[in-house]
């Protein structure tokens, strides 16, 4: 489904290459990516899945918990640093990006990332050959990041205890954007797609009804 | 060397106001539940006091004595400091019991020109630091103890009496009922019914006090310091300069904790600069390290912020705290370990490297105590987690909204986002643990509730019987 224009072709107004999922999801490498909205912390464990090291600031008062991190991989995998502000968790990312021992760096940003930040947080990836992630809130990113995603956990109305999500890609350097309906595969440990969601004009939040 | 007053000597040097009122002293050291006497001072012995009294009868014997609890610890460290500073006279000092040293100065005597001269100058230094000191010189070991212990002043040693052989106190008591009081008297007295009724160890304690059997001093190693320094002719100033020379320092400094198979935990880096003045670089690693060529990058960042002022001239890297690092097999494929520890180092000295943590399971049923966050450099992961539900991804402070009753509430507002409930899963009762006090589980039980809003969120909600009112405590992913 690289290229579906029968969905697309619903719509008059917006003709949409669509991208395959597996294209984008599991991050591409080497580079620095950014996500928001309310499942962003979600995404972020989902998209590094392993050992990662995450990185908030000290004075924020709600906590990660390992339990939550449970379904989607062992947080013994986890460091968790606490920097006092955003420029020494900048330096700290930058480092840890560029030393390479952990495959995966989240960062939770606080304050807009100018282009300059973003750029040497691309270029320390690129030293490293680490990935990395920005949680962002919506219009804080930095022009550097390789995708900028929206994830927002979204009703199922067939089954309770559900894990559905609409993850939407807003912005892609190397490709074109698409949304998807997702949930984790506890089991497999992976994300497994529900179905792309249909792009029609004036759909650009996620709409469960 | 016997030093009888070594603990209370040692407290009194550190507290030079109470020594000049001269008033009695004691130390306490609580054994079999009781405090008792552990040592006393000059004028507390004067006045009738006796090691291992109890310390109730001591103040009342004796109301204004002054006391303080005795550190055995901090004794046995100070006479190491003692025997390191005994080496002045001979290079052959060990240690006799806790609170003596013995020296083998046979061949070093000269130097001080002469036994007697020795002596006094030992017993003249002691004095100054406010140390009471008695010596014994003799030919044996033994002999030297006996003296130290017994001596009064020109008698030979078959006059002291036997307890001055190193016996214990049953013995001693039994020979004096036997009426053998001086060592002389059991010289005299025929060997064999001596061994059968006290055993070998009187004969070997008489023996060796005489010189009949040999017995060596044995002297301490002295422990490995672990520091290089290194003067310059002509004061340096540039980063690279210093970080060259911190190249030519840590290589022998590695070199010999790779010999002993330790590790530095924490290294420091003194530049001394030309108007005395010295500025410190400290680098604190998360696993214990000696590789120089991992070490050095991690300097950069604290010389980078030396202020050179007119020049460095004497560079001096020493590791301040030392670990056990046995030397291990290389070459196989895990090297992951080093690396991380390395960028745990790293981040801590920008940080903090109490500040770059990890979670540890912990037993406790309450969400906010059911796990640990330990410092990583301190800690050592471990995945024995158990969940047996769902638990939030999130956890914040309870933040309360509208509702009534128990059942969860169909609408309700949050964080200004109106939100209907879609799915409702619960309750699931958690109790507050009793036996910790914790102000925010006070209140009573709680009743928790995984809510599905038809707007996405999916909430942690839970409810008070006790305390009616309903807050949001947590998001799931």
């Amino acid at each position: 489904m690289n290229t579906d224009i029968a969905r697309t072709s619903r719509s008059p107004y917006v003709l949409t290459m669509r991208v395959d999922f597996h294209t984008v999801f599991p991050l591409r490498h080497v580079r620095v990516h950014e996500v928001y909205g309310a499942g962003s912390m979600g995404f972020a464990a989902m998209a590094a899945a392993g050992a990662c090291l995450w990185i908030r600031e000290s004075w924020l008062s709600d906590t990660l918990t390992p339990q939550g991190l449970l379904p989607v991989f062992d947080p013994a995998l986890l460091l968790l640093a606490r920097p006092k502000d955003q420029t020494d968790a900048l330096a700290v990312a930058e480092e840890a990006l560029k030393d390479g021992a952990l495959p995966f760096v989240i960062l939770e940003i606080t304050r807009p990332l100018n282009l300059r930040e973003g750029r040497r947080l691309q270029l320390a990836a690129k030293t490293g050959g680490t990935t990395g992630l920005c949680i962002i809130t919506e219009g804080m990113g930095s022009n550097a990041a390789e995708t900028r995603w929206h994830a927002a956990p979204i009703f199922d109305r067939q089954s309770s205890d559900s894990t559905l999500m609409r993850w939407e890609i807003k912005k892609n350097k190397s490709g074109t954007i698409g949304a998807w309906n997702v949930r984790w595969d506890q089991k497999t440990r992976r994300v497994h797609v529900v179905s792309p969601v249909g792009e029609r004009p004036g759909s650009a939040r996620a709409s469960p009804d | 060397m016997w030093f009888p007053r070594l603990a209370s000597d040692r407290v009194l040097r550190a507290r030079p106001l109470i020594d000049p009122v001269g008033g009695p002293f004691a130390l306490t050291l609580k054994s079999n539940n009781t405090e008792r006497i552990y040592c006393l001072n000059e004028t507390a012995e004067g006045l009738g006091l006796t090691r291992s009294m109890s310390f109730a009868d001591a103040r009342a014997f004796c109301p204004d004595l002054i006391s303080q609890p005795a550190r055995p610890d901090l004794d046995a460290r100070f006479l190491a400091t003692l025997r390191r500073w005994a080496t002045r006279y001979c290079p052959w000092v060990g240690f006799e019991g806790d609170d003596g040293l013995v020296l083998d100065v046979t061949g070093s005597t000269h130097l001080w020109g002469g036994e007697a001269e020795m002596l006094s100058d030992m017993q003249s230094r002691a004095m100054r630091a406010g140390l009471t000191l008695r010596l014994g010189c003799a030919a044996t070991r033994g002999a030297a103890w006996a003296f130290a212990h017994y001596g009064t002043g020109e008698e030979a040693l078959t006059d002291l009496p036997v307890a001055a052989l190193r016996l214990d106190e049953a013995m001693v008591t039994a020979l004096q009922r036997l009426g053998l009081r001086s060592i002389g008297d059991l010289t005299e007295a025929p060997r064999a019914p001596l061994a059968r009724r006290f055993g070998p160890d009187l004969l070997l304690r008489l023996d060796q006090a005489m010189g009949h059997i040999p017995e060596p001093v044995t002297p301490e190693s002295e422990p490995p310091s672990f520091a290089t320094r290194m003067s310059l002719p002509e004061p340096i100033g540039l980063t690279e300069d210093v970080m060259g020379l911190t190249v030519r320092l840590l290589a022998p400094l590695c070199d010999k904790l790779n010999r002993h198979e330790m590790g530095a935990r924490r290294l420091t880096l003194t530049l001394r600069r030309v108007d005395q003045g010295s500025q410190q670089v400290e680098l604190r690693l998360a696993a214990p390290m000696r590789d120089p060529h991992r070490i050095l990058p991690l300097f950069e960042r604290g010389v980078g912020e030396v202020d050179a002022g007119f020049g460095i001239d004497l560079i001096r890297l020493e590791a301040t705290q030392i670990e056990p690092l046995p030397v291990q097999q290389i070459g196989s494929v895990q090297t992951s370990p080093d690396q991380l520890n390395d960028l745990i180092t790293r981040i801590g000295t920008r940080i903090g490297l109490e500040n770059i943590q990890r979670f540890l399971p912990a037993d406790s049923h309450i969400p906010e105590r059911s796990f640990a966050i330990a410092p990583a450099a301190f800690s050592q992961p471990d995945s024995a987690w158990s969940c047996p539900r769902p638990r939030p991804l999130r956890l914040f402070p309870p933040e309360p909204i509208a509702g009534h009753g128990a059942e969860p509430p169909a609408r309700f507002r949050w964080r200004r986002m109106s939100l209907t409930t879609g799915h409702a899963i619960g309750p699931e009762r958690i109790a507050p643990e009793w036996w910790l006090p914790d102000e925010t589980w006070r209140s009573g039980v709680r009743d928790y509730w995984r809510i599905e809003t038809r707007e996405g969120r999916r909430l942690w909600l839970y409810h008070m019987p006790q305390n009616p009112g309903w807050f949001v405590q947590g998001e799931f992913a």
